[in-house]
Parts: C-alpha cells; sequence; structure tokens
C-alpha cells in the first residue's frame, strides 16, 4: 500500500519507519484500520464490539516484532481505540506503538493499551507521539494497563517529541512474584502545551521490581505535570526518578510518591526541577559552541 | 600574547565588598608555559577565567592577540583558539566522550581519529569513546578526558586549572610532555614538579601578582615551594 506524505513523515518520526514493515502491522489512520497482518507468532485481530485490535503473541513468538502506529490527519477527528495485547508464557517481543497527528484543526487520539504479559515473557513496549501542522488543538490521551506475571518483564519506553498541545498519559501496573517493570519516560513541550503523567504501579508479588525514569525539558510557556506511586506490597524493589529541564517562563510539578504496604518493601524516589546547569553552558562554550547550541546539546543528551 | 589591563574584580560577600583581583596587569608570551601559582584563594583561577571571559571583570581590559576581547562572550574567545580546561571538570548526562570530542573540534571525527585523542592523555580510547562524560566516570578519568578536549580543540592558548588534581603519577609524568612550546600554555599549579617545567611563574598573593618572570629564577627563590615563601614584586607590570 502506498502511504501518502503525510502517514509518511508521522511515521518517521514515531516509530521510524520508511514505509509499512513487513512482519505484524497494524496501521490505523483516520479511525480506520488500513493495514493489518498477522504472522505465525503474533496474531492480530479486530474486535468486534469496539474500536481496537487484540493481539496475541504466542510462546514461539522469539525476538520479533509488531508495529501498530496511529496517524491522525482529518481535522476535528478524535480517534479512540482499544489495544489488548496478550503475551503468551516465555515469548519475547518488541511492540512499536504510537501516535501522530497532524492537522490545522482540533485532533486528537486516545488509546487504550492493556499488557496482559505471561510468565517469563519479555516485551519491549516503545511508544512515540508527536504533533504537527499549525492551527487547533492536538491530544493525546494514552492510558496503559499492565499486568505482568511471574518472572514476566516489561520496558516501556514513551516519548511525546512535541507540538502535543495536551496530553494526559495514565500508565496503571501490577506485578507479581520475580516481575520486572522499566519504564523510561522523555516528554518535551513548548508553547502553551500542557503534559501530565500519572503512573501507578502496585507490586504485589515478591521480589518484583520496578523502575521508572522520566525527562522532561519543559519551554515558552508549557505546563507539566509527573505524578507517580510506587505501591510496596511485597518484598519487592521500587524505584523512581523524575528530572526536569526548565526554560522560559514553563511550570513543572513533580510528584513522586512510594507507599510500602510490606515491612521488606525498599521503594525510593528523586526528583529534581531547573534550568540547564551554568557550568555545563559554560564548558560547552568554551569549546567554541554559542549559547544557543550549547542549550540545544545539553537538552539532546538529557532526553537521549 | 595575552594581555591584562588593570583587571580588577570585586564581589559582594556577607553584604561587604570583597577585593578578589586588585588592579592586575601582565602579558603572556606565545609559545611558552607560563605557571600560575600562589595560596589559595590568591586570585589565580579568577584571573584565567577573566581570561576564559567567564567572569567580568568590575573593571580593566584583556586583549588577545591585540584585540580587546574584554566585551566578547566565551564561545567567540574559544574560536578566536583559547582552550579552558577546568579544575573539575563538568560532567554531562547523556553527552558522550566522543560527542565532545566532536564539539571540540568541529567535526565528526572517526573514531580511529577521536580515540587519537584520548591516547595522547594515557587512556585506553575504545574503552571511554562511547561511554558518557557523566559521574559514572572517576575523578582521574574526567580529568584526562577533560586534558584531552582542550588539546582536541585546535587553538593557540591552552589554559589549565590545576590540570594535576586528581590524576596519577603515571599521567602526572605524561602531561608535562603534552606542552610542547608550538602554543601557549597558563597553568595553574601548585605542584613543584609542573613548576619546574614552566618557562615563566607568575605568583599571586591577595589577589595581586607578587612575582613574575623565569621559571627557574623564580623556583629559586621559593625552593622547596612553599606558598608562605612566595612575597617579591619582581617581574610584575
Amino acid at each position: 500500500m502506498a502511504l501518502d506524505n503525510i502517514s509518511k513523515r508521522l511515521l518517521k518520526e514515531i516509530a521510524d519507519l520508511h514505509e509499512i514493515p513487513n512482519g505484524a502491522v497494524s496501521f490505523r489512520k483516520n479511525g480506520k484500520g488500513e493495514i493489518m497482518r498477522s504472522t505465525s507468532n503474533i496474531e492480530i485481530k479486530k474486535k468486534a464490539d469496539k474500536p481496537g485490535i487484540d493481539i496475541y503473541v504466542r510462546s514461539s513468538c522469539q525476538n520479533e516484532a509488531c508495529h501498530i502506529p496511529v496517524v491522525v490527519s482529518e481535522n476535528g477527528l478524535f480517534d479512540m481505540v482499544y489495544n489488548d495485547f496478550y503475551i503468551e508464557e516465555g515469548a519475547n517481543v518488541t511492540i512499536v506503538a504510537g501516535c501522530g497527528v497532524h492537522s490545522t484543526d482540533d485532533a486528537g487520539h486516545d488509546g487504550i493499551h492493556s499488557f496482559h504479559v505471561g510468565k517469563n515473557a519479555v516485551v519491549n513496549y516503545v511508544e512515540n507521539h508527536i504533533a504537527i501542522g499549525d492551527g487547533g488543538h492536538k491530544m493525546l490521551n494514552p492510558t496503559t494497563k499492565i499486568d505482568i506475571d511471574e518472572g514476566g518483564s516489561m520496558t516501556m519506553n514513551t516519548t511525546q517529541i512535541s507540538g502535543v498541545d495536551y496530553s494526559n498519559r495514565v500508565t496503571v501496573a501490577n506485578l507479581k512474584k520475580d516481575a520486572v517493570l522499566t519504564v523510561n519516560e522523555k516528554i518535551m513541550t513548548s508553547r502553551f502545551n500542557v503534559a501530565k503523567t500519572d503512573f501507578k504501579v502496585t507490586l504485589s508479588g515478591e521480589s518484583s521490581k520496578c523502575k521508572i525514569t522520566s525527562r522532561s525539558v519543559a519551554r515558552d510557556e508549557s505546563e507539566q505535570v509527573f505524578k507517580s506511586n510506587i505501591v510496596g506490597k511485597a518484598e519487592c524493589f521500587g524505584h523512581v526518578e523524575c528530572d526536569g529541564i526548565l526554560l522560559d517562563r514553563a511550570k513543572i510539578d513533580s510528584q513522586p510518591k512510594v507507599s510500602a504496604r510490606h515491612s521488606e518493601a525498599f521503594l525510593s524516589h528523586e526528583a529534581s526541577i531547573g534550568k540547564i546547569a551554568n557550568d555545563q553552558l559554560v564548558k560547552l562554550m568554551s569549546l567554541g559552541l554559542t549559547k544557543k547550541q550549547a542549550e540545544e546539546k545539553i537538552i539532546e543528551g538529557f532526553l537521549k | 600574547m595575552i594581555e591584562l589591563k588593570n583587571i580588577t574584580y570585586i564581589v559582594q560577600e556577607r553584604g561587604q565588598d570583597k577585593v578578589v583581583l586588585d588592579n592586575v596587569s601582565c602579558v603572556f608570551d606565545d609559545k611558552c608555559v607560563t605557571a600560575i601559582t600562589g595560596h589559595n584563594g590568591s586570585g589565580k583561577s579568577t584571573l584565567t577565567k577573566i581570561i576564559m571571559g567567564m567572569i567580568t571583570p568590575t573593571s580593566g581590559r584583556v586583549s588577545i592577540d591585540g584585540v580587546d576581547v574584554t566585551d566578547m562572550t566565551i564561545d567567540e574567545r574559544a574560536r578566536m583558539g583559547v582552550n579552558y580546561a577546568f579544575q573539575q571538570p563538568i560532567t554531562f548526562r547523556g553527552i558522550t566522550v566522543k560527542d565532545l570530542i566532536d564539539i571540540a573540534t568541529g567535526e565528526n571525527n572517526s573514531v580511529p581519529k577521536a580515540c587519537d585523542y584520548l591516547s595522547k592523555v594515557g587512556i585506553c580510547a575504545k574503552e571511554y569513546i562511547d561511554r558518557d562524560f557523566d559521574k559514572t566516570l572517576s575523578g582521574g578519568e574526567q580529568k584526562r578526558i577533560e586534558l584531552a578536549l582542550s588539546l582536541a580543540k585546535k587553538g593557540k592558548y591552552f589554559i589549565f586549572d590545576e590540570p594535576e588534581a586528581g590524576i596519577d603519577l603515571w599521567s602526572f609524568d605524561r602531561l608535562n610532555s603534552l606542552f610542547d612550546r608550538q602554543k601557549s600554555y597558563i597553568v595553574v599549579s601548585h605542584q613543584e614538579k609542573l613548576l619546574n617545567h614552566a618557562d615563566k611563574i607568575l605568583v599571586m598573593k591577595d589577589g595581586k601578582i607578587s612575582d613574575y618572570g623565569d621559571g627557574k629564577k623564580i623556583m629559586k627563590s621559593i625552593k622547596g615551594f612553599a606558598c608562605a615563601k612566595i612575597g617579591g614584586k619582581d617581574g610584575a607590570r
């Protein structure tokens, strides 16, 4: 299937794809499933009762990728989709999701993703969000629900690159014995963007582990709110760190919280918000970069 | 040639004026190693930071090769060929050693070429080239990479603020060999071994130059190197 230029550009930004890739794919554009392709190890089915897909990743799936990008390029469209992922015991899969919005008027996408990660399964989940095009209010509200069975692990790399006027990303997870969840979040806001993030992770099983790292840069008049709560209900380890760089007149609220409900729970958090360290600017300027170039380099590294 | 004319730097400390540099004038000659030494707090580092533009003097002028640079920014001076290695290297998140070498040289270096710069300061380049220049590196590693960056950046003037601090003896011996006299080096140091290698020594005391002249002569006058003995005025301008 030939892609239009807007879809190509958005796919490049959210999934680093130039074309629809081989393998398991679900490409959704303007509220409709444009392409859906299963493989022997990854089955993708359209939901019968509501918009969205069910993805079944078989135990036989080892180091395969599944791409499920969404593009919204129709003015006035607010697409809502429910995607459920069933990862069988011992499977190892990379799922590349993400949404790109291109509009000159209001538009948006709400994606509700539910992960059922089986015993000893490994999931690498990549989710990128971007909005482009002048005019309108672009909104993205991803919700991610995660259940990880014994010994399973999931790494979630979530990035909001730019241009999203409003986002409210909610992640709720429950981890059983020996399960591991690693979250790396990167957010960049500018102009009057508002970005909210809310994580709630419950460490229910013995020796379960969770680490959440959030890096954000807020420019212009934008606002960010980071909330997280790691609840330890067993002998477990949880750590959250959120660092924000403030530029211009932006605002960041950071509320990392840890809640121990078991005497052997080990939970910690770190948070820092501040402008770019002056000594870092001075160092790069002493190597010949202008102040502006030095700022960009520091931000690029911070969000890398 | 770098020239400082009547440099005074005053800061506010507990509501009072504190004179950090008091009407300092001096010339740093080309193609030689000039060491700046003196007590802690005597104004050595401040002097070099004023040359680089990191600190704006309260009064006085700085010129480089006859051009008044007092109002120029750090990067403008860097592009004129002035390089600066910090006493405490500045670390970054997500910026690799190679990124910094590329910035310093102004080009995207091949890995072997980037490694050459690191090898000059005695570290096994391949282990470091892709590492972030962050606090996971030891103080000695940071320091040597900092020196490598300064050397990688082409230029005419190299300012090293206590380059020996935090590096092991082996690297220290190698340090002097970096000063090739093809360029101009201004080195803030307390170390006798390094001062012995200097063509000229400038001694700071209480924000003023107390001595400045031929390195060997000044080392004789401060034999055994005790800062308390520093106090003459020969050579100061």
